[in-house]
């Protein structure tokens, strides 16, 4: 470690007030590694990945820049801290999502917040307590090894009466620690499950309305703005009036640099004079629709990148008594957290601050400051409770239209996107086209894959079958799509790609075993020699009450299987469904979903997880779609973009293969995986008819049926 | 053109000179500054803007101030009383009837409305009586153990 560093230690805890301070810096090794230049200029020691302070008085705070959106990391993060420094839940207080005061973090996604950060708060707070212990060890002139630790007093084991606190040992103190890679390693190989779900941290202030969101900011002053949107994407502004708004009483306009708004102290009011504006723009001729898309994508993806190969796939043909095609389809899904984007800007004395709905203040940060042409040092974004992400708040676009409107019109601005912004402005999961090829040989033993996906991208569509002869090939990531391809943004959605290939692949595995006549658990265990997936896959069975037998077995009522990895967690699903053959309505009665995701560090707050997947997963199953004409979007509001709601849920168990050894691998997205196809699988045991295409709503339910 | 409108907000009386065309959930989440009612879709779809008014639920993103002149309107922040959560409040925290906590208070006071019609509601009328109710984080299941549970603390007493 350099001298510099060492002073900018010093000048950091200073800058704290004093006490202990445990850095946590990790190397180019693990996934936090991408440093973000700006952590040079907010002063900070420029390592950084979270910190924990022991200030003089004896309070704990863990600074984070992770962000709390209803996955319950606050809690666990809390939770975690506290256990390996020897405190109470309660005495410890977290930070998140502020740039000024968490050190830079690259946005909360991906599962990956137990699963990386964990570690790294868990060695802090570990390293924390020794550099107590030894503080106390010599205040007590005690060897440490005679020394305990409870709720913030370390004390001499044999007699009780000598002790002395945190805050007594922090006070005075100016010590900064670092525990680096080595260190978290072994915090990881020494996590140990916690068994304990405590009740959540932010769960009293969310019961009684109390909890902030960005949009319950209030600031003194502060106008409400609404903005003038095209009707359609590529739609260009050719006239604009604003005459007939600026004529309002308390209205503010704004018309500059293609921003058009109007503002006011009652949002109902600017929504009002928003109203009065009349614009006529010059539209693109569509030349996609939701029925044509596919087409389209097959027709201008990019090349494709082959992500797996193995053997040859003309000698596996050769090798198969039967092959099978198939070709499924998903729709372009919005992410409709409850909570719309939101932010609220204020410009005070040269510095902007953004209290914005982000899964990633530090990125919105820089692209606040960039838009409105600010250092970065002078952009503050401050995380509120974010009411759902899903993917869906990673960009910042009304972030920046909050602080640009700040700038225009000096005052305090909030900008709250309305159901119809929100549906427009998202960035969707994109279509799918999937291909698939496939055969056994006379055994039931797969021995042929072929497989190509247009549109989603390459997750979840990894092979765990042995299958000796196969091929998966990509056309296009949804993060790196070509221009034209979609005719919108396309972003992650609670495990990108993955929901299009597993309705695939586990469809064309059960495919497969039907023609074979294999029970559909016999053949994927036939299949796999994968320890883990078998694992997942017996448990849930096990938890089900699996006999075997053949599908279809018809009758009205039918259960499915599917598993996958996500996030290198296991998850298998069985789920029962009663489908009315003369609707085409499908009601899931039952859902076991059996995951293996190493470590369990929060076991309640994993199944709540686990449940929300499910619960979610069956949108994306039955209703969500996203229909549009070209860049115009026809969804609008819930009335027509359906999401799962109480009605549609079933029984849902869920159950963990304990695997301690391994350290906590991703919660928040697998179980969703294969939700739409565990329910094609069942819908094809009800009825004998495949349903080739997400949402399987009930008209192409009632079509798969009818053609059978 | 502003008019005085008088009603109950959670318990005690509230007087405004206001246009009484405007939106009871701007009204409360603007002059009145109670955030707890919350914005999702404008449109009566999502239900995360309800509060309870002469005893039942209502969208108040579809209801003019005007329409609770007299009467009594509880939000969320009037549930706990003196601190101390409501047991639907209790259950929704203990049992994980929520994730993200946006469409809470709507989910909570729908809830309560629910209760105040039939105190000891089935599960299939939970079911019914919740279904418009929308819940992205997809809480659904704990929301219903939520409300059984709080339905058989309450015994019939809610009031
Ligand atoms: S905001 Fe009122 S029902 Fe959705
Ligand atoms: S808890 Fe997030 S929308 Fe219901």
């Amino acid at each position: 470690m350099s001298d510099m560093r060492q002073m900018d230690r010093r000048e950091f805890v200073k800058l704290l007030g004093g006490g202990i301070v445990v850095v946590v810096n990790l190397g180019p090794l693990t996934l936090f590694n991408s440093r973000d230049p700006l952590d040079f200029q907010r002063g900070y020691p420029e390592d950084i990945n979270a910190y924990l302070h022991i200030a003089e008085d004896g309070k704990v705070t863990l600074f984070s820049g992770k962000i709390e959106m209803g996955q319950g990391v606050m809690t666990s993060l809390t939770q975690m801290a506290a256990e390996d420094l020897g405190v109470s839940l309660e005495t410890i207080h977290i930070v998140m999502g502020d740039t000024d005061r968490c050190p830079w973090d690259m946005g909360t996604f991906g599962s990956l917040t137990t699963r990386m950060f964990g570690p790294a708060v868990r060695a802090a707070a570990a390293r924390a307590r020794l550099v107590l212990t030894d503080l106390a060890s010599e205040r007590l002139g005690v060897a440490r090894d005679a020394l305990k630790v409870e709720d913030g007093v370390v004390f001499v084991e044999a007699d009780r009466s000598r002790r002395v606190s945190y805050g007594e040992l922090a006070r005075g103190q100016e010590i900064t620690h670092t525990v680096d890679e080595e260190a978290v390693l072994r915090a990881v190989e020494e996590f140990k499950v916690m068994g304990d779900s405590p009740e959540r941290l932010d769960g009293y202030d969310k019961m009684t309305g109390a909890a902030k969101f960005a949009g319950d900011i209030r600031l003194p002053g502060m106008l409400y703005a609404r903005i003038l949107r095209p009707p359609a994407h590529g739609a260009r502004l050719t006239r604009v009036d604003t005459s007939a708004a600026e004529a309002m009483p308390g209205i503010t306009v704004v018309n500059q640099g293609g921003l058009v708004a109007t503002l006011a102290s009652d949002p109902e009011k600017a929504e009002k004079a928003l109203n009065l504006i009349e614009a006529d723009y010059e539209l693109p001729t569509p030349s996609v629709d939701t029925e044509s898309i596919f087409d389209h994508l097959v027709a201008a993806a990019p090349a494709p990148n082959t992500t797996e190969r193995e053997g040859d796939l003309e000698a596996g043909r050769a090798q198969c008594a039967q092959e099978f095609e198939a070709t499924y389809y998903n729709a372009y899904v919005a992410h409709a957290p409850i909570e719309p984007h939101t932010a609220v800007a204020e410009l005070k004395d040269g510095k902007m601050t953004v209290w914005s709905s982000t899964q990633g203040p530090f990125s919105q940060q820089r692209t606040i400051a960039r838009e409105i042409g600010y250092d970065a040092g002078d952009v503050r974004v401050i995380t509120p409770y974010v009411g759902g992400g899903f993917g869906g708040k990673v960009s910042g676009r009304q972030a920046v239209e909050a602080a640009r409107l700040a700038v225009i019109t000096g005052a305090p601005v909030q900008v709250a996107w309305t159901r119809a912004e929100e549906f427009f402005y998202d960035s969707f999961r994109p279509a799918a086209v999937l291909k698939v090829a496939s055969g056994i040989d006379g055994d039931g033993k797969i021995k042929l894959w072929d497989y190509q996906v247009y549109g989603a991208g390459s997750r979840g569509s990894g092979v765990f079958y042995d299958i000796p002869n196969r091929s998966v090939r990509v056309y296009g990531e949804w993060g790196r799509a070509p221009e034209g391809l979609h005719p919108f943004a396309v972003g992650p959605w609670r495990a990108p790609a993955a929901n299009s290939n597993r309705f695939a692949a586990e469809q064309q595995i059960d495919i497969m075993a039907a023609a074979v006549g294999i029970d559909p658990l016999e053949f994927r265990l036939l299949n796999t020699t994968d320890e883990r997936m078998l694992a997942v896959l017996r448990k849930a069975a096990e938890v089900y009450g699996w006999e075997a037998a053949t599908a279809p077995r018809r009758g009205g009522r039918g259960r499915g299987l599917a598993c996958g990895i996500d996030a290198e967690t296991y998850v298998a699903l069985v789920a029962d469904v009663t489908v009315d053959p003369a609707t085409g309505h499908v009601q899931v009665d039952r859902v076991v979903c059996v995951q293996d995701m190493g470590l369990v560090v929060n076991p309640d707050g994993a199944r709540m997880q686990m449940e929300g997947c499910i619960a979610m997963g069956l949108g994306y199953a039955f209703g969500e779609e996203i229909r549009f004409e070209g860049g115009k979007i026809l969804d609008s509001n819930f009335g027509t973009y359906k999401l799962a709601r109480f009605s549609w849920m079933p029984k849902i168990e869920t159950a963990f293969v304990s695997n301690d050894a391994l350290p906590p691998k991703g919660g928040g997205e697998p179980a969703i995986i294969n939700v739409g196809a565990v329910v094609a699988n069942a819908i094809f045991d009800a009825t004998g008819a495949r349903v080739y295409r997400l949402p399987m709503t009930a008209d192409r339910v009632l079509a798969a049926i009818r053609s059978t | 053109m502003s008019e005085t409108i008088r009603f109950i907000l959670n318990g005690s009386p509230v007087t405004l000179d206001t246009e009484a065309d405007r939106t009871l959930l701007w009204v409360l989440r603007t002059d009145l500054e109670l955030t707890g009612a919350k914005y999702g879709c404008g449109a009566g779809l999502c239900g995360s803007c309800t509060v309870v008014v002469d005893g039942a639920a209502v969208r108040s993103c579809l209801t003019s101030l005007g329409g609770v002149e007299g009467k009594d309107v509880t939000t969320i922040e009037g549930l706990a009383q003196s601190g101390e959560l409501h047991p639907l409040q209790e259950a929704f925290r203990k049992l994980g009837g929520f994730q993200c906590g946006y469409c809470t208070p709507g989910m909570i006071m729908n809830a309560y409305a629910l209760l105040l019609k039939g105190p000891s509601p089935g599960r299939d009328a939970i079911v019914q009586g919740m279904e418009s109710n929308l819940c992205r984080c997809s809480a659904y299941t704990r929301i219903v153990e939520a409300i059984e549970t709080a339905a058989a603390e309450l015994g019939g007493s809610h009031e």
